[in-house]
């Protein structure tokens, strides 16, 4: 079954022309990832597969509704980490995760345990009681995501998670996605050609807004005819500019 | 019950914030001690503490708006709220959620500022609390502006439109420091426009006991708090559809 499936989805900007015609589809409990430099049109397509932007035209059917048609169904379904940390800085993290908990509508007994749960998966027992502000990327993108959680989303949108992160921090970030993966269907946009293939399922290279190839990262190495996925990518992204 | 929530968290924002407290609090409680001081020593009418208690109290509410439009700046920059936006918080959640915390926090302000005053001579009657309560319509008018300014600019123009411009136009065209009529001319009329010198004026007037006068300095002052949460609703309703 699909979680995600997506028919000519456009979004404008002016002149600029950011998703130009996706046609993408999402098994449920894959974790996909759309991979493409700067400016591709990755963050553009979370944003309206989440609700955020309204396609200027197009179909987009996530965890089974219409992202125009029926964005409360939508919302439902999904938990967002965006690009940026989106965390309130002088709030504590069990603080922040307790502002998700209560706009949610949570009980005090599932905010505690649901606090409890998530402090285990993402490690952050030993920083529950400190300022989000004060921590460093790498555990702000795990609370970030931990937030991103709390509604036990279907489907979980991860922009750029491991964007700024140093080498271990971002290692860490891949183990605590890694546990998720088969759990629930996850979309994450990146530019690490490692990550997407360490982490994803399937993944999807765009460039000036549209889908250039898609499957896993042995088809895409082999369409391409490259050893290593790195050259796979550049030659997939070449081969459309001539 | 959500909007409630919300709300808790912006108050605890803007509560944890040292830098807050200092220009918030510390900035006029310093204003008042060494206004008074000075006026111990050279004597001016407009600096008697009677005078003075109520224009800072006034002034102190710039910071206000500041506050209000960082905290919603931030959290559009930091992506909380595209965050937030994808949670089932409704347009009327934010907006109350932002403007209703800082109610208290205003009055808050306003009490200490009266408080402070009363070792420095302040006449001490039933009339602060009419003072006090004088300033829910002028504290809505500054968090009303500050939601407005918020939406529309990035913490950086915050910091310079609302912390620089905002606090120099409320103290210029207040009366608070010099009088008004001294200047005369277009600057008294441009001021007299303005809601800043009926707040000052109708503090002033309420704390005197002069009710009267007070009612005649209110009504600009609805209008332009009234004007002012139409506008920041529609550019926060704006901003929200353009995330």
């Amino acid at each position: 079954m699909q979680a995600i499936q997506t028919k000519g989805l456009v979004r404008r900007y002016r002149n600029v022309t950011a998703v130009d015609g996706l046609d993408l589809e999402v098994r449920q409990g894959d974790l996909f990832a759309l991979l493409g430099v700067n400016g591709a049109g990755k963050t553009t397509a979370i944003r309206m597969l989440s609700c955020l932007t309204v396609p200027t035209a197009g179909e987009a059917i996530v965890g089974g509704y219409s992202v125009v048609r029926e964005p409360d169904r939508v919302k439902a379904q999904i938990g967002v980490s965006p690009q940026e940390t989106a965390l309130a800085p002088n709030l504590t993290v069990k603080e922040n995760l307790e502002l998700i908990c209560g706009v949610y509508g949570f009980s005090k007994e599932k905010t505690k345990g649901k606090i409890r749960e998530l402090a285990g998966v993402f490690g952050l027992e030993s920083v529950l009681k400190r300022k989000a502000g004060k921590l460093s990327g790498g555990w702000q993108r795990r609370v970030s995501i931990a937030m991103a959680l709390i509604c036990e989303p279907k489907i979980l949108f991860l922009d750029e998670p491991t964007l700024g992160l140093d080498v271990l921090a971002r290692y860490e970030l891949w183990e605590v996605i890694g546990r998720l993966k088969g759990k629930i269907t996850i979309i994450l946009t990146t530019h690490y050609m490692e990550e997407a293939e360490a982490l994803s399922d399937r993944i999807g290279i765009m460039k000036n807004g549209r889908l250039l190839a898609e499957g896993t990262a042995e088809e895409l190495k082999l369409r391409a005819g490259a050893e290593d996925f790195e050259k796979a990518f550049v030659t997939i992204i070449k081969e459309r500019d001539v | 019950m959500r909007m409630r929530i919300f709300a808790k968290r912006c108050a605890k924002e803007i509560l944890r914030d040292p830098i807050n407290l200092a220009f918030g609090l510390g900035f006029p409680l310093i204003l008042l001690a060494l206004l008074s001081c000075l006026q111990a020593n050279i004597p001016v009418p407009l600096f008697e503490i009677d005078t003075l208690t109520p224009g800072i109290t006034v002034f102190g509410l710039s910071f206000i708006t500041l506050f209000s439009a960082t905290l919603i700046a931030r959290d559009r920059e930091s992506a909380l709220l595209q965050r937030l936006y994808t949670t089932p918080l409704t347009s009327l959640d934010f907006i109350l959620g932002y403007m209703l915390p800082m109610l208290p926090i205003a009055l808050g302000q306003t009490v200490i500022c009266y408080l402070f005053a009363i070792p420095f001579g302040l006449t001490c009657s039933v009339h602060i609390v009419y003072a006090v309560l004088g300033m829910i319509p002028v504290a809505v008018f500054n968090i009303a502006l500050g939601l407005l300014c918020g939406s529309i600019f990035g913490v950086k123009q915050v910091g310079g439109i609302c912390g620089a411009m905002l606090t120099n136009l409320s103290a210029w065209l207040s009366g608070v420091w010099f009088d008004l009529k001294l200047v005369g001319g277009l600057f008294e009329k441009m001021a007299n426009a303005l809601p800043f010198v009926h707040a000052a004026e109708m503090e002033k007037a309420l704390f005197g006991g002069n009710l009267l006068d007070a009612a005649a300095h209110l009504l600009p002052i609805l209008a332009y708090s009234v004007l002012v949460t139409a506008g920041a609703v529609c550019c926060f309703l704006r901003q929200m559809k353009k995330q």
